[in-house]
């Protein structure tokens, strides 16, 4: 009885804690239906006749093209990233290399290095060369930003294939690239759609390359949201309407995918 | 579980190479690797040989021409320059307690979720998504519905405690800048920790209770030998990301009151971009590079032992 108790009380706790750390959220979303007045108010509403003025005031301050340089950037590095770390994984795992460990090793040490210490000379480069607000510049970067990611994830997942599938393969004659497209590839896809998914999210949230590096014309939805609270910081619901779209793609991504989550985020340490 | 390695370890495990024969097979090893291997040099280390030559020079970005070659004195006024230590400092600050609060947030958390009960899988959904927020978007909530001063949630909820109308963001910067971080990343912890929880082996822990170990005991010496490698490879990778934070900063402080939350990313940005003082903000760059390399070597050889050894 004392232990199906406290094992209640865990689970109860379990579930205020997890309604605590959702509730900025659930507020966000919340706010973002209501009036500006019903925003402002000294014991916050819960109750309110929710309306789509905000929705529709964040998209008349011209969010679309901002919406589409992210969805751009994102899709295309992501594609990027997979075609390069494919290839790249494979050369680390099923046929390794002889310095495997240390290639490994220099891909880590490019995500521990502050990307401070470069952002200068991007920033005359792409001045110079006048690449400045470009979005394919920002799909350059967010490639460099994401591949290591990849290359670890991929790997994990590669490491996870059979040997002796791949030399059926090498025994039936097939040719390298026959085996990597029929065999290979099939067995990877879910890790590779995984890997796809991490830098979904990851290239969608950066904030510091499209802030130093773009504007008005390559400018992502992080930078649009930074220069919605300078004009419209007053205005919660409308600033929360704006934050709930920003954020929502990547939270439905996000669910839809936990374990592979996991993964990513610990570049394949973890299975 | 993949490892780094140190060059030590690699070299005694590449002595004895294949023969020149392989020589062919060696390259056909290699090319597939290689597209990957030159984008990621030419992306990310050229721009910092660049900042290395930049941090030689004396050039102020607004006025075209003004580069003048002044060997080493950038770097000894950064280190003479006492804003750039408080912001060393910030940065330490900053990661280090967001690092340790989330991590034991997480493993709590993990180890609350580690159990079967009513709706599991929907709290977990709600304790991952902090982190799937845009950070941005996170930040701009954090400042404005949670922690303003008249209409925010939080002195609405500690108002019966006394907080009357605190201003949290200028009156304890570093607090609410660590609260917004901590609400990011405990999800983050949580979910690598709960990973390694469960991939205990049942067999292990049912032995332990047959054996009449209490949850305590067998938590103790067994739980936390295991989970070692998983809260160091925590540890490391919060560290990683969150010593660079600026979304947060630029947000909510503006690295202010002051400098009060000034940490080195946005220290350097404000010299870079607000300054334009290039061969001093590039200096710093180069510094913070060396620091972070001592610090990783340091870190990974002494603390994280688990994460560089066992080769396989």
């Amino acid at each position: 009885m004392s232990k199906r108790g406290g094992g209640a009380l865990l689970s109860g706790l379990t579930w205020a804690i997890g309604l605590i750390f959702f509730f900025p959220v659930f507020w966000m979303v919340l706010t973002s239906f209501k009036q500006e007045r019903d925003a402002y108010t000294d014991t916050p509403s819960l109750f309110f006749t929710p309306t789509l003025d905000q929705y529709s005031g964040v998209f008349d301050s011209g969010f679309w093209p901002y919406l589409g340089n992210s969805a751009f950037a994102t899709f295309v590095s992501t594609l990027l990233v997979i075609s390069l770390a494919i290839p790249a994984a494979y050369s680390l795992s099923i046929r390794p290399v002889k310095k495997t460990q240390d290639v490994l090793f220099f891909f880590i040490s490019t995500k521990m290095l502050p990307v401070v210490a470069v952002i200068l000379p991007l920033y005359i480069v792409s001045q110079q060369l006048a690449l400045l607000d470009n979005i394919w510049f920002l799909i350059i970067l967010f490639t460099a930003m994401n591949l290591p990611i990849a290359v670890w994830m991929l790997r994990s997942f590669m490491l996870e294939v059979p040997k002796e599938v791949l030399e059926a393969a090498n025994v039936d004659g097939a040719s390298t690239m026959k085996m990597m497209r029929q065999v290979l590839l099939p067995m990877v896809a879910p890790g590779v759609a995984a890997t796809a998914l991490i830098c979904v999210i990851f290239a969608w949230n950066e904030f510091f390359f499209s802030v130093n590096l773009t504007a008005s014309r390559a400018g992502t939805v992080p930078v649009f949201l930074v220069g919605f609270i300078t004009s419209q910081g007053q205005f919660w619901a409308q600033l929360s309407a704006a934050a709930t779209i920003a954020s929502l793609p990547v939270i439905i991504a996000g669910w839809t995918a936990q374990k592979q989550l996991v993964r990513g985020l610990s570049m394949g340490a973890i299975k | 579980m993949a490892t780094t390695t140190t060059p030590v370890t690699d070299r005694q495990a590449a002595t004895g190479g294949p023969p020149k024969s392989q020589k062919q097979s060696g390259w056909s090893r290699r090319a597939p690797l290689l597209p990957a291997l030159i984008f990621t040099i030419a992306i990310t280390q050229a721009p910092f040989v660049l900042t290395i030559w930049y941090s030689l020079q004396s050039w102020n970005l607004v006025r075209p021409g003004s580069e003048q070659f002044v060997g080493f004195s950038n770097y000894v006024d950064v280190f003479q320059d006492s804003q750039f230590r408080g912001a060393a400092l910030n940065t330490i600050i900053i990661t280090g307690s967001c690092v340790v609060i989330s991590l034991l947030l997480g493993l709590g958390l993990a180890i609350l979720l580690d159990r079967e009960f009513l709706g599991r899988g929907v709290v977990r959904t709600l304790l991952i998504t902090p982190f799937l927020v845009m950070p941005v978007a996170g930040a701009l909530l954090w400042k404005t519905t949670m922690f303003d001063p008249v209409y925010g949630i939080i002195n609405w909820v500690l108002g019966p405690f006394g907080a009357g109308e605190t201003d949290w963001v200028s009156q304890y910067p570093t607090i609410s800048i660590v609260s917004a971080l901590v609400w990011q990343w405990t999800p983050f912890m949580m979910l690598l920790l709960l990973a390694g929880l469960q991939s205990q082996s049942k067999d292990v822990l049912e032995a332990a209770a047959v054996d009449g170990a209490s949850t305590f005991r067998t938590f103790v010496s067994v739980t936390l030998p295991h989970m070692r490698r998983f809260i160091e490879l925590s540890v490391l990778l919060g560290a990683i990301y969150v010593v660079n934070t600026f979304d947060q900063i630029y947000m909510m402080t503006q690295g202010g009151p002051g400098t009060a939350t000034s940490n080195l990313p946005f220290y350097i940005y404000q010299r870079a971009f607000l300054g334009f003082d290039v061969g001093q903000a590039a200096a710093m760059g180069v510094v913070v590079v060396v620091g972070t390399i001592i610090v990783a070597t340091l870190a990974l050889r002494l603390i994280f032992t688990s994460f560089v050894v066992e080769e396989s």
